[in-house]
C-alpha cells in the first residue's frame, strides 16, 4: 500500500518537491522503562529522551561537550563553582518558562526524590545559587571532572517544575520536558508516540509532526520491518545481519563504535570464591588475555563490525592508552606464564556467561583459543538476572559481562576498579590505583587526567582483574529516504536535521 | 444443569487458591533478584535498599503472600515493578489483544482442521486422507518461530503484502488491524488445526461405524446428510471438549507468536515480566490465565448439555 502510494507520488512528480513525511517510525530493541529522567534506568529510555527532554549540555559526535539548554559555562579558579548561562526564551511543553529557578528545582529533585537514581551522579553538588533569570551557579565540595558529562545525560535533563510538583513520583506516566517533541501517548510494550513541540527553540531543525518508537526485540523481525517499509529507522542491527542489510538497496547503514566494552570480569577479592588460582594469581589472568586473538574474535562472531579492545575505552577514544596497544595473540607466552604460575600442564577455569546468542558465541571462541594455551574453560550459562545476582554476591569465579559506556572516562573505570566501588564485582583493591583514579576525578585538566589514567592502566594491565575483549559498534538501519542522520558513539538517535523524503 | 454448573464453580474456588499459592512460591524459587534487575546498570546500594522497602521485599514471605491475596480479593493485583502501572490496568490493556489473536487463530484452526478431519475420515485410506495427515503432521512439527520468521521474510519483506509485525487496535483501523493479525493468527492456528484435524478424524471414524449411521444410510438418506447431520453432530462432543483444552495451548502458543510478531498481548507481557522478574505481573497473569482456563472448561461442560440430549435428561 505504502509502496503504491510512493509510486503514485513519484509518478505525479511530487517527489521533486521533497515531500516530507509526517511521522517518523523508529524500531528499538526493547521497551523503555518509566519515562522520568530521575527514575529511568534503561538505555532505550535515553533514546526516547533525546527527542523528549533537552539537557543542559550535549555532546558532539567527537564527544566534546557543547551547550544545549546552557549556552555557556565557566569554572572558578579552584574548580568548585560552575556558573552556567542559560538559553533564553525556552519553555517546557506545558508552557512553564525555563530559567535558573527551574534548573535549581531539577537538581534538587535529582538529589532528593526518594525514587531518584541520579543521586550519585549529582552528589558532588552541595548547593545551587540563582544569580539571575538565566544564570545559575552550582557549588561543589571538591572539583568534579565528571559533572559536565553527567549534565549531558539524564542528570542534566530538565523537566517542567510545574508538572513535576503536581505528579511527584508519578511524573513518568505523563512526562513534560522541553525537547523538540512532547509526550503524546504510550502503550506499554507496543509504542511511545511523541508529537512536535511547536515552540521548541530549535524547531526549524525538526522535520516531523510525530515520532513513534516501537519496541521490536527480535533482531531479524526488526530488520524485516525496515526492509518491508513498516519503519524508518531501526537501532542495533546485529553484526551478523549486516551483509544482508547492506545488500538491500532500500536500506542504508550507519555505525559508530560505542563507548562501552565487553570483557571477562574476574573475581579476585569478592568473597571466598575468589580463592582459586585464577583469582589469586595475575599470571594466569594475563595468560588468559594473551591466549585470545581479539581481532579474530571480532571477525568470527561479529563479522569484523565491532572493535577489538583491551582497555575500558575503545582504540578510537582520546582516553585510550597507546602504550598498551591491543596485544597480538601469543600462545607460547601464555603457556610460559602458566608454567611460571605452577601449571605447566594446563589449568581448568570456570566462566559464567549470559545464555543469549552473542555472549555464548564469544565465549565459545574464547574457549577454543584458550584451550590451545592449556587453559580449559568451562562455560556456565546463566540467565542474565541470575548471573548478575551471583556476580554481585561474589558467587562466581569469572563472568563475561560488559558496560554500556559513559561519555566521561571516569564512568567506564572508577566504579569497577576502585576499592569498594559501586559495581566492583571483581572485588579488586589496589591503593595506588585508587589514588590515581580518585585524583583523575577531581581535576578538569585533560592532560593531567590522561596521565593519571595511563598510570593506573600500567598497574591494571599487570593485575588484569578485568580482561577486556571488544567494544560493540552501534549499527543503525535507515530507510532509503532518511537523510541527515548523524551516528553518535553514545548510541542515541538525535532527530535535529533528520528528514525523510517519500 | 444449574446445580451441575454450581458444583463446578464450588470446586473451582479451592483450585484457584491452590494455584495462587503455587504461583507465589514458584516465583520465589526463581533465581535472580527482582530489585537488582530493576536497579539499573549502576546498582546503587541506596536505591536498592529503598526499592526493597518500597515494594515490600523485606517482609517475610507469608506476609507478602497475604498482602498480595488481600489486594487480589479487592481487585488490586499490585503495581508492575518495571513500568509502575497497575497490573490490572496492564491486563485489561493486553487481554483484548490476545483474545483477538486467539479468536482469529481459532477461526483458522477450525476452518482448516475440521473440514480436513471430516474429509480424511470419510475418505479413509485414500490419497486425500494421506495428504490431510501429512499436512497435519507438518502443522504439528513446524515450530511457530520458524514459520513466523519465514512468513515475515516472504510475505512482508519480499512481497510487501502485509505489515511485518506489530499491532493496530480494531477501534483505530479495523481492516489494518485484521491485516496485521493475519500472519500471527495463521501461525498460531496451524498447530491447532493439526490437533483438531486428528481428533475430528478419529471422532468421525468412531461415529461412522455406529448403528445409527448404518440405520440412516439404510433409510436411504443422502450421504451428505448422513455425514453432516447424523455423524458430525455426534462427533462434535469430543471436539468441543478439545477446543476448550486447546485454549491452554492457544495461550501457550500466543507467548511465542506474540514474541515473534511483537504483538503487545498477554504472552509478550508474561515473557517480559519473567525476564524482568516483575513478580506482580507474572502472578497476575498466571492467576488470570488459570481462572480463564477454568471458565473455558465450564463453558465446555455447558456446551455438552446443548449438544448431547442424553446429558440433559440426567
Amino acid at each position: 500500500m505504502l509502496r503504491k502510494l510512493t509510486l503514485t507520488a513519484v509518478l505525479m512528480g511530487a517527489s521533486a518537491l521533497g515531500a516530507q513525511a509526517q511521522d517518523l517510525r523508529i524500531a528499538l530493541q526493547s521497551d523503555a522503562d518509566v519515562l522520568d529522567p530521575d527514575q529511568s534506568r534503561t538505555f532505550v529510555g535515553r533514546i526516547v529522551y533525546t527527542a523528549l527532554c533537552d539537557k543542559l549540555v550535549d555532546i558532539t559526535p567527537e564527544l566534546e561537550l557543547i551547550g544545549q539548554l546552557a549556552t555557556d559555562w565557566s569554572w572558578n579558579d579552584d574548580q568548585t563553582q560552575l556558573t552556567m548561562q542559560l538559553r533564553e526564551g525556552v519553555t517546557f511543553h506545558d508552557g512553564t518558562p525555563f530559567n535558573a529557578e527551574a534548573v535549581a528545582y531539577n537538581i534538587e529533585r535529582s538529589q532528593t526524590l526518594e525514587e531518584s537514581r541520579r543521586k550519585s551522579e549529582v552528589a558532588s553538588i552541595t548547593g545551587t545559587e540563582v544569580l539571575g533569570e538565566y544564570e545559575i551557579r552550582l557549588d561543589l565540595e571538591q572539583p568534579d571532572a565528571t559533572l559536565l558529562a553527567q549534565l549531558a545525560d539524564r542528570a542534566g535533563m530538565m523537566i517542567s517544575p510545574t508538572a513535576a510538583r503536581e505528579a511527584g513520583a508519578d511524573f513518568g506516566s505523563n512526562p513534560v520536558c522541553s525537547g523538540p517533541f512532547a509526550f503524546d501517548n504510550r502503550v506499554a510494550q507496543d509504542r511511545i508516540v511523541l508529537k512536535k513541540y511547536a515552540d521548541y527553540w530549535n524547531a526549524d531543525e525538526i522535520n516531523f509532526e510525530t515520532v513513534t518508537y516501537l519496541p521490536i526485540p527480535d533482531n531479524t523481525v526488526r530488520l524485516a520491518n525496515l526492509q518491508s517499509g513498516d519503519v524508518d529507522i531501526v537501532d542495533r542491527v546485529s553484526a551478523t545481519d549486516l551483509e544482508q542489510a547492506k545488500a538491500d538497496p532500500k536500506v542504508q547503514i550507519e555505525s559508530a563504535v560505542s563507548l562501552g566494552y565487553q570483557g571477562i570480569t574476574i573475581n579476585v577479592g569478592n568473597g571466598d570464591k575468589a580463592k582459586n588460582p585464577l583469582g589469586e594469581d595475575s599470571k594466569i589472568r594475563r595468560a588468559l588475555s594473551l591466549a585470545i586473538d581479539r581481532e579474530a574474535l571480532n571477525q568470527v562472531v561479529f563479522n569484523g563490525a565491532f572493535a577489538a579492545g583491551n582497555q575500558p575505552f575503545p582504540p578510537n577514544s582520546p582516553w585510550f592508552d597507546p602504550d598498551h596497544p591491543i596485544p597480538e595473540r601469543d600462545v607460547e607466552a601464555a603457556k610460559a606464564l602458566l608454567a611460571e604460575a605452577g601449571y605447566p600442564d594446563g589449568i581448568t577455569i570456570e566462566i559464567q556467561a549470559p545464555n543469549s546468542t552473542e555472549p555464548q558465541q564469544v565465549m565459545q571462541v574464547v574457549q577454543a583459543m584458550a584451550a590451545e594455551a592449556g587453559i580449559t574453560i568451562e562455560i556456565v550459562s546463566k540467565e542474565f538476572a541470575t548471573m548478575l545476582q551471583d556476580q554481585t554476591a561474589g558467587d562466581y569465579t569469572a563472568s563475561q559481562v560488559g558496560w554500556s559506556g559513559r561519555v566521561d572516562p571516569d564512568g567506564n573505570i572508577h566504579q569497577f576498579l576502585t576499592t569498594g566501588g559501586g559495581i566492583n564485582d571483581s572485588g579488586y583493591s589496589n591503593a595506588q590505583v585508587d589514588e590515581y583514579l580518585n585524583a583523575a576525578r577531581v581535576t578538569n585538566d585533560t592532560a593531567e587526567r590522561k596521565e593519571l589514567y595511563n598510570k593506573a592502566r600500567d598497574i591494571l594491565m599487570e593485575d588484569s582483574p578485568l580482561v577486556y575483549l571488544y567494544h560493540p559498534t552501534w549499527i543503525w538501519g535507515l530507510a532509503e529516504g532518511v537523510e541527515g542522520f548523524t551516528p553518535y558513539a553514545d548510541g542515541m538517535i538525535r532527530l535535529e536535521g533528520v528528514s525523510l523524503s517519500e | 444443569m444449574l446445580a451441575f454448573i454450581g458444583r463446578r464453580i464450588l470446586v473451582a474456588i479451592p483450585t484457584i487458591v491452590l494455584i495462587s499459592i503455587f504461583v507465589f512460591s514458584l516465583q520465589q524459587l526463581l533465581p535472580g533478584d527482582p530489585i537488582l534487575a530493576m536497579a539499573g546498570e549502576e546498582r546503587d546500594p541506596e536505591t536498592i535498599a529503598f526499592l526493597r522497602e518500597k515494594y515490600g521485599f523485606n517482609d517475610p514471605l507469608p506476609v507478602q503472600y497475604v498482602k498480595w491475596v488481600t489486594g487480589v480479593v479487592q481487585g488490586d493485583l499490585g503495581i508492575s515493578l518495571r513500568s509502575n502501572q497497575p497490573v490490572s490496568e496492564l491486563l485489561l490493556q493486553k487481554l483484548p489483544v490476545t483474545i483477538q489473536l486467539a479468536i482469529m487463530a481459532m477461526i483458522f484452526a477450525i476452518a482448516i482442521g475440521v473440514p480436513m478431519g471430516i474429509v480424511s475420515a470419510v475418505k479413509k485410506g485414500t490419497v486425500l486422507d494421506y495428504a490431510a495427515n501429512l499436512i497435519a503432521l507438518s502443522g504439528l512439527s513446524i515450530p511457530n518461530f520458524w514459520l513466523g520468521i519465514m512468513l515475515i521474510l516472504l510475505v512482508s519483506v519480499k512481497w510487501g503484502l502485509l505489515p511485518a509485525s506489530g499491532y493496530v487496535p480494531p477501534g483505530e483501523d479495523l481492516w489494518l488491524s485484521i491485516k496485521t493479525m493475519l500472519m500471527p493468527a495463521f501461525v498460531l492456528g496451524t498447530a491447532l488445526a493439526a490437533t483438531l484435524m486428528r481428533h475430528t478424524r478419529s471422532a468421525m471414524l468412531g461415529v461412522l461405524k455406529s448403528d445409527y449411521v448404518r440405520t440412516a444410510r439404510a433409510k436411504g438418506l443422502k450421504e451428505r446428510r448422513v455425514i453432516l447431520k447424523h455423524a458430525f453432530r455426534n462427533a462434535l462432543v469430543p471436539i468441543v471438549t478439545l477446543m476448550a483444552l486447546l485454549f491452554g495451548e492457544l495461550i501457550a502458543g500466543a507467548v511465542l507468536t506474540e514474541q515473534i510478531f511483537t504483538i503487545p498481548g498477554f504472552g509478550k507481557l508474561v515473557v517480559d515480566a519473567v525476564f524482568n522478574r516483575d513478580y506482580a505481573v507474572v502472578q497476575g497473569i498466571v492467576l488470570c490465565t488459570a481462572v480463564g482456563f477454568i471458565i473455558m472448561n465450564l463453558v465446555a461442560d455447558a456446551a455438552y448439555f446443548a449438544l448431547n440430549p442424553r446429558l440433559r435428561k440426567q
